[in-house]
């Protein structure tokens, strides 16, 4: 869409047009003079790299930002939004990535929250016979199938997710925004999802769809906005294009969608667990007599729907939780409940799933960051002193190698974007000052990372592959479980559901038994 | 420098001056010129050698105090507790002090001064295990610790300790545990008390900044999960904390004792300068060398209040309000970030 068919378009054909948006922080243009249009009724993507300002767009369409510059118009008329009430009034709606629900209140509680129906003198009750009813209405409507009585704790994730949606209904939404709805969700819930999204559709809802899988762009919209550095680098319908074409408009230049992985036979053994039995904070059994191994060169994947007990399963091999039973050596020494400083010097260090919340320290530069764990070794430290000349060396060394970006080891963790940060923890681990590590365990290597980072990590991950490094990958994303692994474990409910290799079985297979069926079961399916 | 840091010097600067522009208008409102009010403070804080000795007499453990509480919020815990760590370690540091007679002052005052803060270590550690092994907040048990502290206290000088008649009170140290005096003005001696808060101060900074237990404390303190992950005891860390902060408070009171007359121990020995520690901690940023400054600052304050009172007839409750917005302002920084920010934009426009 060129510019002069900007200025002619006809706004009343427009769920939302957006024109000329520039939003400025203090140190960066997050959206510099954006167009974006969406036609009633349709299926429109957003995507774009981390940083490219989808979501200050979005904050923006959802009135928590207010444009610098530009205007937006809803179906035609023009609004400025004080806030994300004003949004709401004009018929947008937002499905958050994390959802805000209220975990001890029922779905339907949950979904009239802020404008429960009333009734009583004043208007002092709930009237919770009429909300159930108008909750009831809404899911049969939209075909959002929920339990409408059930606390939100107890239902799995794809069920809060459709609550959340009922939940933007029910205030009147007709603009859907769904911020990256598919990350927590089973192939399976993500089919349910789209055919939910396509009755929607049917019922005269827009629907704004951000996300950075490719092949659910191609699979549900209709039309696609590539946004990349603020800027908005293609409108494309989606009939007319195809992801590659797309992954180079997000990133700029060509990319790699798949890794390739060259053949490889796998050593020794060099991590063994037997009978594992792990417990999670609420003390309830989470992993349940789990046995596998890890070999030299090989990457062992874990595929799962998060909170099967992955988590807690490197933990507990990573000596930050207790092995209740079991036992986890390393070539024939044992790790059992080691501390996690003696499990690193054993040779076995941890990517861990949440890099802000174990992986870093965010107010620490990136040189204390890239010693945590070693700082207690030569050449870091030295009679109880830290040696800043060679910490310096060695953080320069890192961030020179695996390519941290800006170029400067004073900034803050925390003050580095989400792949740069995923850059300063794989370094760390991979290093081979002090020790050379001899199994890796790897978890969500790249959640929330883009494009481009997903790429060098995947690299860096098959390198260590290839020097013999033995590599435990715990993933919920199957693309990257099945490009990466030799081998693949499918976790259900804290037990092993099956091992089966990657080009043996298909994504739905796998869906399925991440779903709780057994392997057994999925192969006698296929017939 | 980059912009944190610059911040870092601005803030209190900034807050101390917009603390005297509102005690001014209530000193107008009294009816007094604040003009005068403070030159006078200045005069009474700074004005002769008599007047900066009681300054710096005061500054002394208020250093130490400082100290304290800052190290503890550096490695994640908040000691509100150094008033009874420095009731404590003064107490057995006294007991000590006092029974060391005939030993040659080399040894009678590192004794005493050890002892001290072996006493105030001990008594924050109570806190320190009970956090690390079963999560009972610091806030709520160094407060109860605080109470049992002054009562004990309280106790010992009225009973096993009494001495005389009138105020409780211990008897004298012994001659060998008194501080040397550098300069003695009138009836005001200044010992070498403020040497050993300063060289304390600089100790802590280079504890907390270059060792690698300091490395340790200070990710305890920023994020605990991370550094769990990095192989540290995060029990192993809060104990230490608190009985290193606690070896601090002791060490405020000891020092404070064997420096200052009346060389005893009296029941309100603390003063609240326990919880100055903490008004101290916030005004320096938790930094050992902005502890100094702001020990000087809130000492200067409360010696040239009583200039004030004497000569001005100013009650000295002006310096608690100062004291008290300063506080205010320190804590809620983004008042005052906003307002630098405000006055650098409209000198940009305007220029």
């Amino acid at each position: 869409m060129d510019a002069t068919n900007v200025k002619n378009l006809d706004l009343s054909g427009m769920a939302v047009a957006m024109k000329g948006i520039t939003k400025r922080f203090p140190s960066v243009i997050a959206n510099d003079n954006i167009d974006f249009f969406v036609k009633k009724g349709e299926i429109h993507a957003l995507v774009g790299e981390n940083g490219a300002g989808k979501s200050t767009l979005m904050n923006q369409l959802y009135g928590l930002y207010t444009p610098d510059e530009g205007e937006i118009y809803i179906n035609g008329e023009r609004f400025i939004f004080k806030g994300p009430r004003d949004a709401i009034d004009a018929g947008i709606g937002m499905v958050h990535q994390h959802f805000m629900l209220v975990d001890n209140q029922t779905v339907s509680e949950n979904v009239v929250l802020g404008s429960e129906p009333r009734r009583g003198p004043f208007n002092l009750f709930i009237d919770s016979g009429k909300s159930r009813k108008s909750v009831l209405e809404l899911s049969k409507k939209y075909g959002l199938s929920v339990d409408v009585d059930a606390m939100i704790e107890d239902i799995p994730v794809g069920m809060q997710q459709r609550v959340e949606i009922l939940k933007i209904l029910y205030r009147g939404a007709n603009i859907l925004i769904f911020d990256e709805p598919t990350a927590v969700l089973t192939p399976q819930e993500t089919g349910e999802l789209f055919k939910i999204l396509r009755v929607l559709k049917e019922n005269g809802k827009t629907i704004i769809f951000i996300t950075h899988k490719l092949n659910e762009v191609m699979a549900i919209t209709d039309r696609v906005t590539v946004m990349r550095l603020g800027k908005v680098t293609g409108q494309v319908d989606t009939k007319d294009t195809n992801p590659r074409q797309l992954a180079n408009m997000m990133v700029g230049r060509e990319v790699l969608l798949r890794v390739e992985k060259e053949a490889r036979k796998p050593g020794k053994t060099l991590l063994e667990v037997k009978n594992l039995h792990v417990k999670d904070n609420r003390k309830l059994d989470t992993v349940k007599n789990v046995s596998f191994s890890v070999r030299e060169g090989e990457i062992l994947g874990i595929a799962g729907v998060a909170g099967n007990g992955q988590t807690e399963l490197i933990e507990a091999i990573t000596g930050l939780r207790k092995a209740e039973s079991g036992s986890i050596t390393l070539m024939g020494k044992d790790l059992t409940n080691k501390s996690a400083l003696d499990i690193r010097e054993s040779g076995l260090t941890h990517i861990p799933e949440d890099r802000l919340k174990r992986g870093l320290i965010s107010q620490y530069p990136v040189y204390y960051n890239l010693i945590l764990g070693k700082h207690n070794d030569k050449p870091f430290a030295s009679e109880g002193f830290i040696d800043m000349k060679e910490v310096k060396k060695f953080a320069r060394y890192i961030v020179d190698t695996f390519d941290v970006r800006p170029k400067d080891i004073e900034i803050l963790g925390g003050n580095l974007s989400g792949g740069n940060q995923q850059k300063v923890v794989v370094g760390r681990e991979l290093s081979t000052i002090p020790i050379e590590p001899k199994v890796v365990a790897i978890s969500q290597p790249t959640r929330g990372l883009d494009i481009g980072a997903i790429e060098f990590i995947h690299k860096t991950i098959l390198n260590m592959r290839a020097k013999g490094i033995g590599i435990l990958l715990v993933s919920m994303e199957l693309d990257e479980i099945f490009s990466l692994s030799d081998r693949i474990l499918v976790f259900y409910e804290g037990k092993i559901m099956g091992e089966v290799l990657p080009d043996e079985v298909n994504r739905e297979e796998i869906g399925l038994m991440m779903a709780g069926h057994s392997k057994a079961e999925v192969v006698k399916e296929r017939g | 420098m980059d912009r944190s840091k610059i911040y870092a010097l601005l803030v209190p600067i900034v807050s101390v001056i917009i603390a005297l522009l509102i005690a001014s208008i209530v000193i107008i409102i009294i009816g007094k010129n604040p003009l005068t009010a403070y030159r006078i403070m200045l005069e009474g804080a700074f004005g002769g050698a008599e007047q900066l000795a009681n300054t710096i007499i005061k500054m002394t453990p208020l250093i130490l105090t400082g100290l304290a509480v800052g190290f503890g919020f550096r490695a994640g815990v908040f000691n509100i507790g150094a008033e009874g760590q420095m009731t404590i370690g003064a107490l057995m540091g006294a007991i000590v002090a006092m029974n060391i007679g005939g030993v040659p002052s080399v040894i009678a005052i590192p004794l005493s001064i050890i002892v001290g803060m072996l006493a105030g270590a001990f008594w924050a550690s109570i806190a320190g295990f009970l956090k690390a092994f079963t999560g009972a907040h610091e806030v709520i048990s160094t407060i109860m610790l605080n109470w049992i502290a002054a009562n004990f206290a309280s106790f010992m000088v009225t009973g096993p300790l009494a001495v005389g008649s009138g105020t409780p009170k211990s008897p004298e140290i012994a001659e060998a545990a008194k501080l040397p005096v550098v300069l003695k003005v009138q009836a005001t001696e200044l010992s070498i008390g403020i040497f050993i808060a300063v060289i304390v101060a600089v100790v802590m900074y280079v504890f907390i900044e270059k060792t690698t237990t300091g490395y340790e404390l200070k990710g305890v303190g920023f994020n605990p999960y991370a550094a769990e992950y990095g192989g540290i005891s995060i029990r192993k860390s809060i104990i230490m904390t608190m009985a290193i902060s606690g070896a601090l408070a002791g060490m405020a009171g000891i020092v404070d004792l064997l420096g200052v007359p009346p060389h005893r121990f009296v029941g309100e020995l603390t003063g609240g300068r326990g919880f100055d520690g903490i008004t101290i901690a916030l005004i320096g940023r938790n930094n050992p060398i902005g502890i100094i400054f702001a020990a000087l600052l809130i000492a200067a304050l409360r010696t040239g209040s009583n200039a004030m009172q004497i000569r001005a007839q100013i009650p000295n409750d002006i310096v608690s309000i100062i004291q008290g917005i300063v506080i205010f302002l320190v804590a809620a920084e983004r008042i005052v970030t906003t307002l630098i920010y405000l006055k650098g934009r409209k000198g940009v426009t305007t220029a």
